[in-house]
């Protein structure tokens, strides 16, 4: 776990007045799980959006694989290995679970044939044992518009990992998700990425999640990275404690 | 509903325009449009999956109509007829749809309107080429090489109808269970995921406008045949605003929808135009009205719905 996945330089964005990245420095490691905090509105989701292709960075460089990837369509960077999840689930509200997931799947192996069924029996299976994975068994006949936001997030991400990604970047893949239930879809998830070998970046606000599963933190604060090392010493720095934590949580949930 | 149900009600389908034909001769003419016109509708409805309106696909229907208009004296024969104007039509779906497909909703079926308005004028207008209004005359085309006689051709030409509309209609199934067809829903419900998974919804919605333009072109080519007059009209508004009225009538759940719309539309229209003159088409917006208000999913909603599965 040294080798640099993904390089972001200097990156540089502004709307209007508001500096959403206002010089962005970060080497995502391969095979690291890399934890985004900070304050709603300090560029951690524009941040996603600039390496997904998104939104185009006014300044910078992004280098993925050793690739430079600035410029490139959403669908061109999904095609080298980085693939997101939503804040808020994207799924597609008139299928079933498993054909989300199996459209996934046949995004990545070949959409473009039109005789064969989207349900053939390779990539069911495929999309069933994912949904496995994540423990969404119980739900692959349910339609994505039915399901409660726990299970959306998990559809949302198994939909991600589904294009066997290199990268996932991951937004907030714990918010609305009750409070009773957040470690343990995390706890899959993270299951599910070791063995996947997938490197994750995440957008975190639970500090519980991040101290537990992140093997670096990144502050993000107004568009630019405030402070960046091993979960125990970034989560116990009095000043993140008093700009980030303590605005975003009141106190709780203060280090793991 | 499971496929071999619907092959059964298709097949009943298919068996009842073949009873109506033999036992009432006139009615072959009627049945012959009402099925070109299902193919169409058919098109139609892959658009609507993906919840966009086409209000100018009458364009197609009308281009491959003047394609065999324009061909039959010197290509008379309609298994050369019909594939050059589905693929005529097919080709210029292609090009109509590289630029319409960038827009969606409202400007999606304003610009194929627009379009469809610009090709009408056309035709209206280049009166040394097109005849104007007075359209042109279509010579009967041979089948196979054989002239048949009236009675002959008005069958051959049903049977062709009905040959290509269970082709249509089987494709269509295949196709709309394929990832290509499931992504149209997609476009509908959550475009944004398409691209972020590294699918160009573009593309999709292209393929799904090309097969729609082909199988419009089929029905021009087939209607051109049956009435052997081609005239503007084919390509007016009200043409293309019939095809998605026939959609909905029929219902856009299934594919045989389509053509259950077309053949009550037709028989509506030529009863109601016999029994009550001008008010057929007050007839006709009362069952529009009806259907919208109480059967959302059109004729073939409440078909499944009396099979007992919810539509």
């Amino acid at each position: 776990m040294s080798e640099v996945l993904l390089s972001a330089k200097g990156l540089r964005l502004a709307f209007g007045g508001v500096k959403a990245a206002d010089g962005i420095d970060l080497d995502v490691l391969d095979g690291e799980f890399l934890a985004i905090i900070g304050p709603n509105g300090a560029g951690k989701t524009t941040f996603i959006n600039m390496t997904t292709g998104y939104l185009k960075p006014q300044g910078g460089e992004i280098h993925f694989a050793g690739e430079r990837i600035l410029g490139l369509s959403p669908r061109a960077i999904v095609r080298r290995g980085i693939a997101r999840s939503f804040q808020l689930p994207q799924l597609f509200t008139e299928h079933t679970v498993l054909e989300n997931a199996a459209m996934a799947v046949a995004a990545r192996e070949g959409f473009f044939s039109a005789l064969k069924p989207l349900l053939r029996p390779a990539w069911r299976e495929e999309a069933m044992d994912l949904l496995a994975r994540f423990g969404l068994t119980a739900i692959a006949g349910t339609r994505a518009d039915a399901l409660n936001e726990g299970a959306r997030k998990l559809a949302d991400i198994a939909m991600a990992v589904a294009l066997r990604p290199r990268l996932l970047l991951m937004d907030e893949p714990t918010s609305g998700v009750a409070a009773s239930e957040k470690m343990e879809i995390v706890e899959r998830l993270a299951t599910v990425l070791r063995d996947a070998r997938v490197t994750a970046v995440f957008v975190e606000h639970d500090m519980e999640v991040v101290g537990r599963f992140a093997d670096r933190v990144a502050v993000w604060s107004q568009g630019r990275i405030a402070a960046l090392g091993q979960p125990e010493r970034i989560l116990n720095d009095p000043d993140v404690r008093r700009e980030v934590i303590g605005i975003e949580t009141g106190g709780r949930h203060a280090a793991a | 509903m499971n496929s071999r149900t619907e092959a059964f009600l298709a097949a009943l389908l298919a068996l009842a325009v073949l009873a109506a034909a033999s036992t009432t001769p006139w009615l072959v003419f009627v049945l012959t449009l009402a099925l070109a016109k299902g193919i169409a509708v058919l098109g139609i409805l892959l658009l609507l999956r993906a919840g966009q309106v086409s209000f100018g696909h009458a364009l197609f229907v009308a281009f491959s109509a003047y394609t065999v208009a324009f061909l039959a004296p010197k290509l008379g024969d309609a298994t050369l007829l019909l594939p050059i104007g589905a693929l005529f039509a097919g080709v210029l779906g292609l090009l109509v749809g590289l630029f319409v497909v960038r827009y969606r909703e409202i400007f999606f079926g304003m610009l194929n309107l627009a379009l469809s308005m610009v090709f009408y004028s056309l035709l209206e207008k280049l009166y040394t080429i097109t005849k104007g209004t007075d359209g042109i005359r279509v010579p009967a085309a041979t089948f196979l090489g054989r002239t048949l006689d009236r009675h002959g051709y008005e069958w051959a030409l049903l049977l062709t109808a009905l040959a290509l509309a269970i082709l249509c209609a089987v494709f269509a199934r295949f196709y709309l269970a394929s990832p290509m067809g499931q992504a149209l829903s997609g476009i509908k419900t959550r475009e944004a995921r398409l691209e972020f998974m590294g699918v160009s919804a573009r593309r999709v919605l292209l393929s799904a406008y090309v097969i729609s333009a082909v199988m419009a072109g089929m029905s021009g080519a087939l209607i051109a045949m049956t009435s052997r007059h081609v005239t503007p009209h084919l390509g007016y508004w009200t043409a293309s605003g019939e095809l998605v009225f026939i959609a909905i009538l029929g219902g856009a759940g299934g594919v045989i929808g389509p053509f259950l719309g077309a053949i009550v539309f037709e028989l509506v229209r030529v009863y109601a135009a016999a029994s009550f003159a001008d008010a057929w088409q007050l007839i006709l917006g009362v069952v529009l009205l009806l259907v919208i208000l109480f059967a959302r999913g059109g004729l073939w909603g409440m078909v499944l719905k009396l099979c007992g599965r919810r539509a």
